[in-house]
């Protein structure tokens, strides 16, 4: 009796989610990524001292970087300079640096580059007083980009470490 | 290609007897020597092959249907319309009238019948060399009625080790990532379907963004990249049981896991401090190991199928290029030296070739070349693509295709998975229910 027999193929059975613990667990900071650029952004007074919108509007919350590099620019440095400065007048303030990417690069690579260029940004807050403690590096490559258009002005803007306010 | 005998579809083997419909698949399998499909002509002549309805009624019809699509969708076969069918299902299934079949010009028939008892469902099939007049195969599938599409699969992938000389890759399964909404708030859900892109589900609901899911040799557990926690670590996931846990106990970013041949060990990109190096982890556990240390960005590891060599693509020399090193790290020879950026190498399954992704003058291209970094050729390219997996016979890659936004706000773009023949012809976009990347084909599951 040669008759093939497939298995128990009911136990292949999929659940719809992660565990429970996952499901219930609440969404990944979305991060402050997807707001205007920061830098020379118009005043917004108002805005709370210490908060995300304070960094945005009065110090700029983001550094940009050329093509396929992690080194922080002149201008990058001043900006992650002010940074700096105000953390110091914010001491209770935590933040993710993130790291970015454009989308001309493949995924898995980008992730890294974005981890380097957030690492570098970090470097220089650290330099500029502030504890590591309170600076947590993460990337999200190309997977999350600022600019949604597929131009040289839209990558100029994603290739960028954004500090956002945890 | 073993279909050039105009005597019939299958050369040199012991002659085929009428054997009783209850002979198993590998019990007949014809040898196996020589059997290398040349990839030349494979363009040039597909198989015309007849598969009317299996009789009996039923699912009779839609397992025909699907093992025609299946046939198709290779590139190799040319299943006959049904429309030309002169003898009737029924009757073929009970004997086949050869000349009815030659004459509509097809070389192989395939006939079977289904009976239904209680929610089982009892298929046989026959697979016909039309020319001699002679049974190549029977077999007879037994399976919970709900079940009717995998016999469809596993008859396609006897049906394809018979007349080429090589298994198929139709009852597997591909992951991927699903997406959805605008790219700059993407829901990224693991999600899982078969080859042929029926029986898509979810495997978790979206609220944590996940990344490169990989399946484990076995096809029952799939490590992959996720957001959890705004903590971007590599993940084990169970899809017995539904649950997953942390691999490895690194205290930053883990990316672009794989398994190793054995399911043993998983290796994954661990980066820190500006660089990214290679790590073997322990999949029970969790214990890791350094692979490459220093100097650059290390990602997208892979072994090759004998488990002794790990291709993984760096930036230490400059800019993304892809290397080769032993399985316990060091030796690493750089074998990409094409123009242009190489990244994301698979290696086969056959262990023939590695297929990478390749960034040059604006463009991305999928590519395969031989292990020494020779013999390289771009099979697809366009303005944004990557990310190959191969099926399990080496045959046909996976990847996914991007187009290019058109507007400011990302209109016009769309991620959608495609699969391509290792010889460059059949491409083809898969059918996904939203945008979908980062797909990996699962092992044959039987």
């Amino acid at each position: 009796m040669n008759v093939k027999i497939l298995a128990a193929l009911g136990a292949i059975a999929l659940l719809s989610a992660c565990s429970n613990e996952d499901q219930n667990a609440a969404a990944t900071g979305a991060g402050g990524s997807g707001g205007l650029a920061g830098a020379g952004g118009s005043g917004m007074g108002s805005a709370r001292p210490g908060s995300q919108e304070d960094l945005v509007a009065n110090v700029g919350d983001r550094v940009l970087f050329d093509t396929d590099s992690s080194q922080v620019r002149a201008d990058g440095r001043d900006v992650l300079q002010r940074q700096a400065a105000w953390l110091a007048r914010y001491p209770q303030v935590t933040v993710y640096m993130e790291g970015h990417a454009d989308e001309r690069g493949t995924r898995e690579y980008n992730l890294a580059l974005g981890q380097r260029r957030a690492n570098n940004a970090r470097d220089l807050l650290v330099a500029g007083g502030v504890s590591g403690q309170r600076i947590q590096t993460v990337s999200y490559g190309k997977d999350r980009p600022a600019a949604l258009g597929s131009d040289e002005a839209s990558w100029a803007q994603n290739r960028r470490a954004v500090t956002t306010v945890r | 290609m073993m279909t050039t005998d105009r005597r019939g579809l299958i050369l040199g083997g012991a002659a085929l007897l009428t054997v009783p419909a209850t002979v198993r698949a590998q019990g007949t399998t014809a040898g196996g020597q020589g059997a290398v499909i040349d990839i030349t002509k494979a363009r040039t002549d597909p198989i015309p092959i007849a598969v009317p309805a299996l009789a009996g009624g039923g699912r009779g019809a839609d397992i025909a249907r699907v093992i025609q699509a299946n046939l198709r969708n290779s590139g190799l076969f040319r299943p006959v319309d049904n429309a030309a069918f002169i003898q009737s299902a029924e009757a073929a299934a009970a004997t086949p009238r050869f000349q009815d079949w030659r004459v509509i010009g097809a070389n192989a028939l395939v006939t079977g019948r289904v009976e239904d008892s209680g929610g089982r469902l009892r298929v046989e099939f026959r697979l016909w060399d039309v020319l001699p007049e002679q049974q190549i195969q029977g077999t007879a599938f037994t399976a919970p009625a709900a079940q009717w599409r995998r016999i469809a699969h596993l008859i396609s992938d006897v049906i394809y080790e018979r007349l080429l000389g090589e298994k198929g890759y139709f009852d597997t399964r591909i992951v991927y990532v699903a997406e959805s909404g605008p790219r700059d708030r993407r829901t990224r859900r693991l999600a899982i379907m078969d080859q042929d892109g029926e029986n898509n589900r979810f495997l978790t609901d979206g609220s944590f963004q996940v990344l490169s899911p990989r399946f484990h040799p076995n096809a029952q557990q799939i490590v992959f990249m996720s957001y959890f926690q705004n903590q971007p670590r590599v993940y084990l996931f169970d899809l017995n049981s539904g649950s997953s846990r942390v691999l490895g106990s690194f205290p930053g970013m883990t990316l672009s896991p794989r398994f190793s041949p054995d399911g043993r060990t998983v290796v994954l990109s661990y980066a820190t401090g500006g660089d990214a190096n290679i790590y073997a982890v322990d999949a029970g556990s969790g214990a890791q190991r350094q692979l490459t240390s220093g100097g650059g960005l290390d990602v997208s590891p892979c072994y090759s199928p004998d488990g002794s060599q790990i291709v993984f693509n760096s930036d230490r020399g400059g800019d993304q290029q892809i290397y080769v090193m032993s399985a316990g790290g060091g030796g690493a020879r750089r074998i990409s030296f094409g123009r242009g950026r190489y990244a994301t190498p698979v290696w086969s399954p056959r262990g023939d070739l590695i297929a990478f992704t390749r960034i040059s003058g604006g463009q991305f291209g999928i590519g395969v070349m031989r292990p020494d970094g020779s013999g390289e050729r771009i099979l697809s390219e366009g303005w944004g693509m990557e990310g190959p997996t191969f099926a399990p016979n080496g045959r046909v890659l996976a990847f996914y295709r991007e187009s290019r936004a058109s507007g400011a706000r990302g209109e016009g773009y769309s991620a959608r998975l495609a699969q391509i023949d290792i010889a460059g012809f059949n491409e083809r976009q898969m059918v996904t229910p939203t945008d979908a990347t980062d797909p990996s084909w699962s092992p044959l599951l039987a």
